[in-house]
This record gives C-alpha cells, structure tokens and sequence, in this order.
C-alpha cells in the first residue's frame, strides 16, 4: 500500500467557479488536523472543466490519481479513505464520463505546446516552471543567438499570430527589428473580449511564466527593453498570478538588467483594461495604454512603425507567446511539422455550450471540427443532434453541422464565412435559434462599438433593429433583404476589425439557416422555441405523469397540476417567461413550443 | 452606502501620489478610485484634475468610455450576471429576467434598501460552467433561474440574520 504523499487543487476560475476554493480548504484543514505529512499544492486548469472541481493525490511511487466533479463531502471521503487509508477510491476517478464512455479521449486527442504546463505546475511556482525547462529558451537566445537568428527561427516555425487575424509571427518581428527608433515596445495582447472564450486567461492562470519567457524572447529580437500586457479587467486571478511571476522572474534575474549577465535588460508592466471589447484591436489598446478612450485608428502606420507613444511597437497575442519558448528549444521545424500547407502548429479551443466536455483543449492544426467535437469533446451534452458551432465570437460565424469536416486551418475555416479567431466554440442544438443568436452578437458590437466612424455606429445599430424586429415577429420579407445589403455595406466600410467583422454572425446564419429568418418572418414562429413573442410552452396531457418535476423547477411557479394526475398539467402563459427550463428537466418529453 | 459629501478626499492625493500625475495615469487613478469607493465620485474626480495633467475632458471621457466606471454610487453586493455567448446559450436571459423580477429592478439599477446592483457583463471566462453569475467577488456557475434567486435570497437572509 503506498501512501498518498501530494495532494494538488486545481485552482483556477473555472475551478473556483465550480468550488474547488472550498475543497482547498477542506483539505488543508484536514491535514493540519490529523498531522499527516503530505503537501498540499495547487495547479491551473488542466482543461477538464466539465469536470472541476479536480483533485490529484500522489503517492510516493509517484502514481496519480484524478479525483472529479467533487463537494466537500466527497473531499473528506478521499482524505480519509485514501490519503489516511490508503485505499483508492475508484468512484471518484476521473475514469469515465458518466454516460461510460472512457475520458481519457478528451486527452489523448490533443497535443500540448501552449498548455504544456497548465494544469500540471504550480503557477506561482517559478521552481516548478524552471524544472520543465523553464527560461532555457531565454538563455539559449541570449547566450548563443542573433536577434536575426531568432527570428529565422520563428519564420521557419510558421507560427501564425493567435489572436484572430492569423498574421505570420516571424514577419511580424522582423518588421519591428526593422524599424528605426531610439526605444521600442513589445505588448501582450490578452484583451480576450470574445465572450465565450477563455484561452487567454487559462494560460495566464495556469502557467503565467510561459507567456513573459516568450515576450522577453520577442524583446531581445526586435530590440526593445520595456513589455506591457494588457490585461481584460474581468480576469483578477489572472493579474495576480502574473504580477506574482514577473516579481520571481525579476528576483531570479530572468527579468530586470542584464539578464543572464548579457546586455539585454528588459522589464515588463500590466496595464489592466477597463471593460471595453474594442480595446482588444491593437491600435486601440495602445490608446488606451497611453490613457486614453480606446478608439482605434486607421492602419497603416502600423503597430510596427509606429505604435505605443509612436515608437516601434510588437503587439502579439497571449497564446502567440505562449508557444516561442517551445519553438526555440525545439526547432521551427519540429513546430511546422504539425499543422497544414499554410497553418502550422497547434491551436487552443474553449470549448463550451451544449457539448459534453467542455473545456480547454489544445489540438493540432488540420484536425477537423467533427474530430474536436466528437472525439475530444465527447458530442452533444443534451442527447440532442449539435446543430452548429458558433467560431470566432463577435467576428466569427456559425458553422452548421454539414460543414463540420471542415479543417481547422486559418483559409479553410474562413471559406465558411467564420473566421478561426482567438478560440472560443460555442456549441448548439436545436434548442439554439440562431436568429437569436445573431441579435445577441449585434446587440454586442453595438454596444462595443467604440463610436468613432459612423458605418460601424449607426450601421451596427440598424441592423439590430431589424433583428429585433424579426424576432419579435414583426418583420418582412423586404426587411430581410434590407439586413442583407445593410450587412454587406458595414463590412466594407467600417475603419476597424470591430466593424468590418461584426456582420459576420448574421451572414453566416443568413447563408445557413435561412429557413429560420423565414420561419420568423412568414409563420411567425421561432423553431428553436427562443423568441418570447413566438413561442408557447405547452404540455402535452397525454405523455405527461404528472411527476411534478416541472412544477418545482419553474423559476415563476407557472405551472400548476395535481401530483400523479398527468392531464392535470398547464403552463399559464401570462406568467410563463420561456425560460424553457420545464422541457429541460422533463424526464417523458411531454413538454414542447408551438 | 458612500453617500456623495461623504466622501474622504485625502484618499485621492494618496492615490495620485503612488501613481503619479501624467495623462497615462488617468485610467489606473480612476480603477483605484473606484477601488476605494466603489464608484467615482464627481469630487474625486475633480480633485483629480486639479493635482494632476490630466484635463477634465479626459478623465471624463475615460470614465463614460470604460464600462468598469460607475458614475452612480452602487449597492452593498454586486451581482453580475453573465451575457457571454455561452450563457446566453445557457438561458442567462431568464436568469437576468428572473432577478430583475425578484428585485424590482433593472439592470443596472440598485434596490431602494440598497442592497443590491444587479449588471450585467460579457464573459467571466468560466464558459463551460455557464451560465454565471458573480455576486461580488464569489462565481456561481451552472445555475438556473431558479437556483440563482435562491443564491439571492441566501445573501439577503445572511444580510437580515446579521443586521
Ligand atoms: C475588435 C477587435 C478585437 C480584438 N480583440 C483581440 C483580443 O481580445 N486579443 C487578441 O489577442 N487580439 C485581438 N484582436 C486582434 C489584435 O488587433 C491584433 O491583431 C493581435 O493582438 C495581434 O497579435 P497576434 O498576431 O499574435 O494575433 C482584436 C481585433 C479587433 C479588430
Ligand atoms: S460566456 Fe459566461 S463565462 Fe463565458
């Protein structure tokens, strides 16, 4: 019997969101009261998020066990039967999901460049970030190569900017070395303001040390000695734990002057952000650093030539550095060996919506979106067919279920009308109304839009109306030919990224579940049973077992019924507000939408 | 509550003392400002101005640009809850609906006992526990309406039993 000698919390938001803060504590607790000699650590999000809060217990033959979905009680339970006991408890493992089918697919179907850390080292650890080679990378670029070599390095990588756009790294850099001026800037991108993505934060959280190697790799190459990340304003834990490794890097003299008794000195700040989406494009961002409204301006001149306070600036995205270190250690050409013609590597998803394993996962370039949904995310959380994946947030589109042989590749999945954006994979089913769901993006990027030129300003605005028109069930045909060419003239004559992509969601749905925008416009009825004004909740009497199980959820005690008579049930509809939860937890499918 | 006119000035010349006094500075001033009193008010934002380069013109388009900044004084909890794509999908429509049934509010407003703010924000970045509301610093995810008034009605109690 070997016993448990480590036990490791998985601490980031998402588990902390899940209660793994409470199970940190249990533990601790536990511990310091039975005097037992076991360390307790924590990590960053493994990815598994469907599954937090998660726990791994190690024993002193360094076996690991993965404990999931846990509460307090079931912490105690592992603590005692197993750190105390010595006895595993097979229930609790990560082994299985709970429909049986193994989980550790979810795993093996990935490969970790940028997630090679998280989840497995502490992130305020820099001991445990410098045992997995941590700032090798850094010396081996500073002791044995040229800023050009560096680069070379990148090129040859392939590596293409993460942050939406898909711009080549190495060109990037090789721009910024280029440019003449007396002092230049490297920024960090980590904005992450499409809402249903959480990549960024995730590598932030999980190994911040990663992300600063790679902004100081990028410093030595163009020649600049001061980095700023730009941080979203909703990730606190994210700036904590940042703030708590640039101050070990800097202590260790991975940072500050003279790093590895080279000439090159750098140093880096967080500015955190305020709670604007446009502050995520780049010349906006460098606005706001300056302290300023975040208002993008036209390009060029570019970032490169002329960016933060006008001086030469490298703006790339968090996951853009997040993989540098790898590249030099390893070769751009072991990185270009992965991936497609024209897009090489690895790209990190959120997954997230109506898919059973949500999470973060990392998987190579030319996989296809059915393999990501199907073989790593595990299909459909709801028994319902996927309807379609909405890819690229505010800028992206929604790819239906037809096309979802589609690679992931920057080309490929921008011939769908989506873009492959920073990550974020929002999965529906037919419960999903994808006009809905186009409001819902316009109602965004209105509110986003940063005010500045008029095409993005009043054309985003109009286009709302429309849509909300449509969905109240107001609308014609002619108005759908109006949102049609309005959307068409938006994207070509907006100044920024914000405007020239916020028509996306709505040509797309528009290209592949048109038959909805009819279904609202011409039988005033929203198929997905979404739109209030067009929907009833009904139950049917006949299938219905008057199990009461709707009756106790209904947020509004809408519904009213006597236990076990079933042709008792009705939904009054004044106080319905179709929040769709009865159909949700009716066991007989006896509740439906006309 | 901070009520306006009761407000310690002294902690804005501390602030700017720490930050320092250039244009750069307006919008990390202002998160501590608010940091401080859990909304800007028109008197630290004047005082602003008068110790530092930065113009009214600025500071005030800064603060109405930035959805952080709250020009209106908020209740004792926050409650945000999360429009993100993968809680809307999630049904944190009903959820807002619900709350501001139970509250008499709308978002962005506050309760008459001035307990409550309810906002609402795009994304926390814990989309696969969606959907998720965060009341002040404690997140809430995989909720519905009915176990997010419950969540409420818990806050309140513990606000009832304690005062
Ligand atoms: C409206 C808008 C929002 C953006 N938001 C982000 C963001 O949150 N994170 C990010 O890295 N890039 C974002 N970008 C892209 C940046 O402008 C820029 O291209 C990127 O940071 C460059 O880094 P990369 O080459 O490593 O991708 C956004 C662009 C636009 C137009
Ligand atoms: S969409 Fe709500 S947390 Fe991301």
């Amino acid at each position: 019997m070997a016993h448990a000698k480590k036990i490791v919390v998985g601490l980031g938001t998402c588990g902390i969101a899940a209660g793994a803060g409470t199970i940190y504590d249990t533990i601790k607790t536990k511990i310091e009261e039975t005097g037992l000699e076991v360390e307790l650590s924590i990590t960053g999000c493994n990815g598994m998020c469907h599954r937090e809060p998660l726990v791994e217990v190690y024993d002193e033959e360094g076996n690991k066990f993965l404990y999931g979905d846990l509460n307090k009680r079931k912490a105690e339970l592992i603590f005692e039967r197993h750190v105390v006991g010595g006895k595993v408890q097979e229930r609790y493992l990560v082994k299985e999901d709970r429909d049986g089918t193994p989980a550790h697919e979810f795993l093996s179907g990935q490969s970790r460049i940028v997630l090679r850390n998280a989840g497995i080292i502490n992130p305020e650890s820099i001991d445990e970030y410098l045992e997995r080679d941590g700032y090798e990378a850094l010396r081996k670029v500073l002791t044995s190569m040229t800023p050009e070599q560096v680069i070379d390095e990148v090129v040859k990588s392939g590596l293409r900017g993460r942050g939406g756009a898909g711009f080549p790294t190495g060109m990037k850099w090789k721009f910024a070395r280029a440019a003449q001026g007396d002092e230049k800037y490297v920024i960090c991108n980590a904005d992450e303001g499409d809402p249903g993505a959480f990549m960024d934060r995730s590598v932030l959280e999980g190994d911040p040390h990663a992300v600063l190697e790679g902004m100081a790799i990028a410093a030595y190459a163009i020649g600049a000695s001061v980095g700023y990340i730009y941080a979203r304003a909703e990730y606190p834990l994210a700036v904590k734990r940042l703030r708590k490794a640039i101050a070990d890097a800097e202590e260790r003299g991975f940072l500050g002057k003279n790093i590895f008794g080279t000439d090159f000195s750098f140093k880096i700040k967080i500015k955190e952000g305020a709670g604007a989406f446009v502050c995520g494009e780049e010349t906006a961002l460098m606005a706001s650093i300056e302290g300023w409204r975040g208002m993008p301006r036209p390009r060029p001149p570019y970032p490169a030539q002329k960016g933060l306070w006008g001086k030469p600036t490298n703006i790339n995205n968090v996951e853009t550095y997040a993989n540098i270190a790898w590249i030099i250690l390893n070769g751009g050409d072991k990185y270009a060996a992965i991936g497609t013609e024209r897009s090489k590597g690895t790209k990190v998803f959120a997954l997230a919506g109506k898919i059973k394993r949500g999470g973060l996962v990392e998987v190579p370039m030319g996989i296809s979106i059915k393999d990501i949904l199907e073989t790593v995310g595990g299909g459909s959380s709801t028994g319902r067919p996927i309807k379609a994946v909405q890819m690229g947030g505010p800028s992206g589109g929604c790819i239906p279920s037809e096309l979802f042989d589609t690679k992931i590749d920057y080309e490929e999945v921008n011939k769908t009308g989506a873009i492959m954006g920073s990550g974020g994979l929002v999965v529906m089913d037919e419960t999903t109304c994808m006009v809905d769901i186009a409001r819902f993006f316009l109602e965004f990027t209105r509110n986003e839009s940063c005010g500045k030129c008029t095409f993005c300003r009043i054309g985003t605005t109009r286009m709302l109306e429309l849509l909300e028109k449509i969905t109240a069930g107001e609308a014609t045909m002619d108005d759908l030919e109006k949102l049609e060419s309005l959307a068409r003239q938006v994207k070509i004559t907006s100044l920024c990224g914000l405007g020239q992509t916020a028509p996306n969601p709505v040509l797309t749905t528009l290209k592949y579940f048109r038959n909805e925008y009819e279904a609202h416009i011409l039988d005033k009825s929203c198929p997905a049973g979404v739109c209030p004004n067009l929907t009833t909740y009904k139950i049917d009497t006949k299938t219905c077992t008057g199990c009461n199980v709707c009756l106790t959820n209904c947020p509004v005690q809408a519904i009213t019924g006597e236990r076990g008579k079933g042709d008792t049930y009705v939904i009054d509809e004044s106080a319905c507000i179709r929040c769709g939860v009865c159909r949700d937890v009716c066991h007989f499918d006896a509740v439906y939408t006309e | 509550m901070a009520l306006a006119g009761e407000i310690d000035i002294s902690k804005v010349d501390e602030i700017v003392k720490e930050l320092g006094t250039g244009p750069e500075q307006a919008i990390p001033i202002l998160q501590r400002i608010q940091g401080e009193f859990r909304y800007l008010p028109p008197e630290a934002l004047d005082r602003v101005c008068e110790l530092t380069e930065i113009t009214p013109s600025q500071l005030y388009g800064v603060a109405t640009f930035y959805s952080q900044f709250r020009l209106k004084p908020v209740g004792k909890y926050i409650i945000k809850v999360c429009h993100g794509t993968a809680c809307h999908v999630g049904g944190a429509v009903t959820i807002t609906d619900t709350l501001e049934d139970e509250l008499g509010i709308k978002t962005g407003g506050t309760t008459s006992d001035g307990l409550f703010t309810l906002e609402s924000v795009a994304c926390l970045g814990a989309c696969s526990l969606a959907p998720i509301v965060v009341i002040e610093d404690e997140t809430f995810g995989k909720l519905d309406p009915k176990k997010a008034l419950q969540i409420v009605n818990d806050f309140r109690e513990r606000e009832q039993q304690g005062g």
